[in-house]
């Protein structure tokens, strides 16, 4: 094993699982929300929420695909990359692995196709059934692979034989480790906040487009029902996120302390520790340049007694520390992006209160700028756990230097830009068609509901290729 | 009573990649089989007969791989590295191909035949990559101290790129029959027309293959009788009960063979499926009980106990479960597929 190789598989997981969890992000959410609008339309029978569905399960379709095929690299990139972390360790997480197949991959992909092009093939209910299925499944999915990912921050019921194989001694004790309720928590929510803000933002879009081409903005037309359900969910979730990263922090102060001092730029282990606002972590000095603190009051965002003893990075050796100053900015775009998704909400939730949330131009502007903020948001904290997490593969037992394949730097150079170039097309090309779709907006579907209304099935113009509207035959709308 | 729990889980893991090889197969199969079709509408219709269960199919794949990284985390650790090459053109291909099924029906002009063309490609590099996969695992791979220790390009051999022609030439026939199940028209006749190409192919390689496994592979040849090699005589009592295999491969490949020359829609796929069923039992007595072959066998790749237990309380109501709604949502989609009927 070459340091190269082990350089460059650490990129190509980086980069794989970066783009994965987009994917995941968004439609853990947004299946709900299917769920959710189909549940609406099944129970008031209002036109509206059927336009939504059939609007939002196009994007959703296009997504998941996105999200089946990157997951499916990651689940052989553990044993291409990480061979020796899997022979150690895939007696104590591998089932949790399996089970993620076994409970959600199956049930998402079955359901999906009859989500998709199932409307004429079974009832209502049945349909709805499927969209639920397929909204349960992508949740349980997070349920399993955070699991495993909370047991190798915080490990757990388990014992190391004499050839240095993993064994579980207690898989309730894996499965359930210290870290796992409170990061499910924060990524489950992270994954519906994301959706809201993509879906507040696509809305507002519309909205403001309507109120620019002069049409006289009347009644619930669907982009409105759909920010207002948006904007609702921002509210709440926005400021519960909060309480659920301070959750974890608290975790991670128990569990992992140099996570913690690495979030936070400590160098010192001391009692009443500052906070530092701006500061720029050099690992080469071991301290900060530029500080900008408030002294004081880094125990007390922490929620602890002012005289309580924080570890600092000074209690590891330099090569047993993180990445200090990736982890220290990471979390800080994090919770800054945060602080403007509450205030999105509040602002919102305000607008809807005074009953004028479709005229204030500035806020459906700013609905619209914060609709990639989801995304980013989630990156930017994978990266603080994970990164955080180094040099560790399993926090304080198997680190990653000793994890990687005994594989070559070409082989990993190969694959690392053939998975760049691949992504780059298939990303370039699904963004195109979703913004594409959410340029069009909701109205899509209705013109096009009523063009294939007017076609009667049977007359001449049934038979007509579809493309006039750009639409093909098998469109799975 | 004590099960023996590595022994059931190999047996699930095959049961897993046999229902991925013909699931998926006929998928990937009719990517292979794009290329020829007369015209875009024809090409809708193909992508339509499985655009509501390739997602399903290809998670097999999935419980292929998740399975053995669990089961048999040894195995999985030394094959995925020894096959890197091979692993990565599977899932380049995959990707291409499985984002082409919604790209294809978004993209205008010049993007859909851009996507038309992905999805031909990267079925078939995904069905090539595979046969490469197939191919180094018969070959065997070099461990040492349980890590995989040969070098990059070891998978890379005349009897390797054989068994990979042959994998995409039974993928098209699997491919080319189901489209004589699902379709009608000058579509079922072109389908018919591949279904017969095809079957000769698979023949063809199929019977090349077998016996460059018994020559290249004395092992393998003395597992089937030759225990000197293809030239040095048969030791019957050990062929003879054998010999069943190839019989239930000839017999597959009849059912296609007649069962297209008499106008049957649907005992081509069945005989496909027992050409596929018959090369993949000949596989399992050829290498059993190794998972890596020739270095690790089931037992000494397995999982401890506790893990396969856990996963085999769940895997007991779990699976059945799977299977009864993969197969209600074949039942959904059950029939012929024209281009009225689809879906919207």
């Amino acid at each position: 094993m070459d340091f190269d190789a082990l350089l460059l598989s650490r990129m190509q997981f980086a980069f794989t699982v970066a783009f994965h969890i987009l994917f995941p992000a968004f439609t853990i959410g947004l299946a709900a929300f299917l769920a959710v609008l189909e549940g609406l339309w099944l129970w008031t029978k209002r036109d509206v929420f059927q336009t939504l569905y059939l609007f939002w399960v196009k994007i959703f379709a296009l997504s998941f695909g996105m999200g089946v095929v990157s997951g499916v690299v990651l689940s052989y990139q553990f044993g291409t990359n990480w061979s020796e972390f899997i022979r150690l360790t895939g007696g104590v997480i591998g089932p949790l692995l399996a089970y993620e197949v076994l409970t959600a991959f199956f049930l998402e992909a079955s359901f999906l196709g009859v989500m998709l092009f199932g409307w004429k093939k079974v009832g209502p209910k049945l349909h709805f059934l499927a969209t639920v299925l397929v909204a349960i499944g992508t949740s349980v999915s997070a349920f399993w692979i955070l699991s495993a990912n909370s047991w190798m921050q915080t490990p757990q019921g388990y014992e190391i034989l004499a050839n240095g194989v993993f064994q579980a001694t207690n898989f309730w004790e894996v499965v359930f480790n210290p870290s796992f309720p409170s990061r499910l928590t924060h990524m489950l929510l992270a994954a519906f906040l994301t959706t809201a803000l993509v879906v507040g933002a696509a809305s507002a879009f519309q909205v403001l487009k309507t109120r620019k081409s002069g049409e006289a903005p009347t009644g619930w037309t669907a982009s409105r029902v759909a920010l207002v359900m948006a904007v609702g969910m921002i509210a709440v979730t926005a400021p519960l996120q909060l309480l659920a990263g301070h959750w974890s922090g608290e975790v991670a102060h128990h569990y992992q302390p140099s996570k913690l001092a690495a979030i936070e730029g400590y160098w010192e282990t001391r009692a009443d520790q500052p906070l530092h606002l701006f500061a720029i972590p050099d690992r080469s000095t071991q301290s900060n340049h530029f500080e900008v603190s408030i002294p004081g009051v880094g125990n007390m965002v922490q929620n602890l007694p002012r005289d309580e003893v924080i570890q600092g990075l000074d209690q590891l050796a330099p090569e047993d520390q993180p990445p200090v100053f990736m982890v220290f900015w990471s979390f800080r775009v994090m919770v800054g992006l945060g602080m403007l998704m509450i205030g999105l909400g509040l602002w919102g939730a305000y607008l809807l209160w005074r009953k004028t949330l479709f005229d204030s131009r500035w806020f459906l502007r700013f609905a619209v700028v914060m609709g990639p903020s989801g995304f980013i948001a989630v990156l930017a904290g994978w990266m603080v756990t994970e990164i955080g997490r180094q040099p560790w593969v399993v926090y304080g037992v198997l680190r990653t230097a000793d994890a990687v394949s005994p594989v070559t730097s070409g082989e990993v150079l190969t694959s690392l830009l053939v998975y760049i170039t691949v992504y780059a097309i298939v990303f370039t090309a699904g963004a195109l068609f979703i913004l594409r779709l959410m340029a069009e907006g909701p109205k899509a579907v209705v013109t096009a509901r009523a063009a294939e209304e007017r076609r009667a099935p049977g007359s001449a113009l049934a038979k007509a290729p579809e493309d006039v509207d750009g639409d093909v035959p098998g469109d799975p709308s | 009573m004590s099960l023996d729990l590595a022994l059931i889980w190999a047996g699930l893991i095959a049961v897993a990649v046999l229902l991925y090889v013909v699931l998926d197969g006929f998928d990937l199969g009719l990517g292979i089989l794009f290329p020829f079709a007369r015209s875009p509408r024809d090409r809708d219709v193909m992508m339509n007969t499985v655009a509501p269960v390739w997602d399903g199919n290809e998670t097999w794949l999935v419980l292929g791989g998740g399975g053995l990284l669990a089961a048999f985390p040894l195995a999985y650790s030394i094959l995925m590295p020894a096959l890197y090459l091979p692993v990565l053109m599977m899932l380049a291909g995959l990707i291409l191909r499985g984002v082409a099924f919604e790209f294809r029906f978004r993209a205008r002009d010049r993007g859909r035949r851009f996507w038309t063309q992905m999805f031909a490609f990267g079925s078939i590099l995904a069905a090539f990559a595979q046969g490469l996969i197939l191919g180094g695992f018969i070959q065997g791979v070099q461990v040492v101290d349980d890590r995989f220790a040969g070098g990059p390009f070891d998978w890379f051999t005349p009897y390797t790129l054989l068994v990979a022609c042959g994998l995409v030439a039974g993928y098209a026939l699997l491919g080319a029959t189901w489209l004589m199940l699902k379709t009608t028209d000058d579509l079922h006749g072109d389908a018919r027309k591949w279904t017969g190409i095809s079957a000769v192919a698979t023949a063809v390689l199929l019977a090349a293959v077998s016996l460059a496994t018994l020559v290249a592979h004395p092992v393998i040849g003395e597992r089937w009788g030759w225990p000197d090699g293809l030239m040095g005589g048969i030791d019957w009592a050990v062929f003879a009960p054998r010999a069943l295999i190839p019989l239930i491969g000839v017999a597959g490949l009849a059912m296609v063979f007649l069962g297209s020359r008499k106008g049957s829609h649907g005992w081509p796929f069945v005989g496909a499926l027992t050409v596929f069923l018959s090369g993949y039992l000949g596989l399992a007595i050829s290498f059993a009980p190794y998972v890596v072959p020739y270095a690790v066998n089931f037992r000494q790749g397995a999982a401890p106990d506790n893990a396969l237990g856990l996963m085999l309380w769940g895997t007991a109501f779990i699976l059945p479960t799977i299977l009864a709604y993969t197969a209600w949502v074949y039942w959904v989609f059950r029939g012929k597929m024209t281009p009225e009927t689809g879906y919207h």
